[in-house]
């Protein structure tokens, strides 16, 4: 098919297709006034029964802390996935060739970026730490903190000296943090079944609302949340970056 | 009634279609994918959203005050998530692709298949 036969024939589907959303849009709820109950029943109960003062964590990991289970799952799944998909192609000498020609080119990274990168990845770190461990308080929590984090890391990887977060000692460390994330998110579900009868159940104190260490599972389940991505972000990103390196060199 | 916000959330998906359909490399066809997905944050914000509300955080107001819907945000960083997850593998396989056919325009591989 000539691509502007394709072309003519999107056309005409996406514009019915458009037509029938913007029918379908007319049918939604007037905006400015959402219509769902939930969304007014799980404040208190986040508020009141899960302790927690941000409405999304107490919906994130109580109410559908089975889908959060889920998706952390996929997130797993997904970042073995790329990581075989990409390592797969990658031959053992080419790779280490490449990794020799890197130390060339890492002398040649100027030193203020080298500098700029080891200044900022502390500040990143103390504030992914921070965001993982407010999650159930203010907004942000194990998912968004855990990017913040990957990308401390990343930024050395980036613009420092060429420390290998592939190859070496760390890779293993990055992968046995993305599998001790899923894993312990999966204990914590199990912990509720055997100590409290369901699974996701709460089983620790609750402690004061509002306070660091409140709200039972829910900063655990944070932590674990946070380690996972970002063992999974450094994954999946340093694979891309040496895949990209890789071709630098081919070209 | 209002339907500007939905308009944009429909707009954005058919945008995105648009640019998988008509791609001629694998990258752009997954930052199409992006795109087309990025609807649905808008849509789900959209839905969830309450004249005046605040944000669903009650650390700093009291319980009581008008909030937009955190369920559709909840909803929402699960979609984040595996946006970003599936990106990923598809980025993945456009690598392979492109080394195994020498091509990332994905009308060619087809071609070179046989």
């Amino acid at each position: 098919m000539s691509p502007a036969v394709r072309r003519a024939i999107a056309l005409a589907a996406l514009a019915g297709l458009g037509v029938a959303l913007l029918v379908a849009c007319l049918g939604l709820p007037d905006f400015g006034h959402p219509r769902g109950p939930y969304a007014t029943a799980v404040i208190p109960l986040s508020l009141d029964h899960r302790h927690v003062t941000s409405a999304v964590a107490g919906v994130t990991f109580d109410i559908r802390g089975i889908d959060t289970l889920g998706e952390e799952l996929i997130l797993f799944s997904a970042a073995v996935g790329a990581t075989v998909l990409l390592r797969s192609q990658r031959a053992e000498e080419d790779a280490r060739d490449a990794i020799e020609r890197h130390h060339e080119l890492a002398e040649r990274t100027p030193a203020p970026v080298r500098g700029l990168g080891a200044a900022l990845a502390g500040p990143l770190l103390v504030l992914g730490v921070y965001i993982v461990a407010h999650g159930q308080l203010t907004p942000g929590g194990g998912f968004q903190g855990g990017v913040v984090l990957a990308s401390a890391f990343l930024l050395v990887y980036a613009a420092g000296h060429f420390i290998r977060l592939g190859r070496v000692k760390p890779e293993s460390l990055v992968e046995a943090a993305e599998a001790a994330g899923a894993g312990a998110y999966v204990l914590i579900a199990l912990g509720g079944l055997v100590f409290a009868g369901a699974a996701m159940e709460n089983f620790l104190p609750y402690g004061t609302t509002g306070e660091l260490l409140s709200g039972g599972t829910i900063p655990v389940l944070n932590a674990a949340v946070g380690v996972e991505v970002c063992g999974a972000i450094v994954l999946i990103l340093s694979e891309l970056l040496d895949q990209a390196m890789l071709r630098h060199e081919d070209a | 009634m209002n339907v500007a916000p939905y308009a944009v959330a429909a707009w954005l998906l058919l945008v995105g279609i648009y640019g998988v359909v008509t791609s001629r490399h694998l990258v752009h066809l997954v930052l199409s994918l992006v795109v087309a997905q990025a609807s649905t944050y808008v849509l789900l914000l959209a839905i969830g959203y309450r004249t005046g509300g605040r944000a669903p955080i009650f650390f700093d107001i009291p319980p009581g005050t008008p909030v937009v819907d955190p369920v559709v945000q909840a909803l929402m960083l699960t979609d984040v998530v595996v946006e970003a997850t599936v990106s990923a593998v598809l980025l993945a396989l456009a690598v392979q692709a492109h080394k195994r056919f020498g091509s990332a325009d994905p009308d060619r591989l087809g071609e070179l298949r046989g």
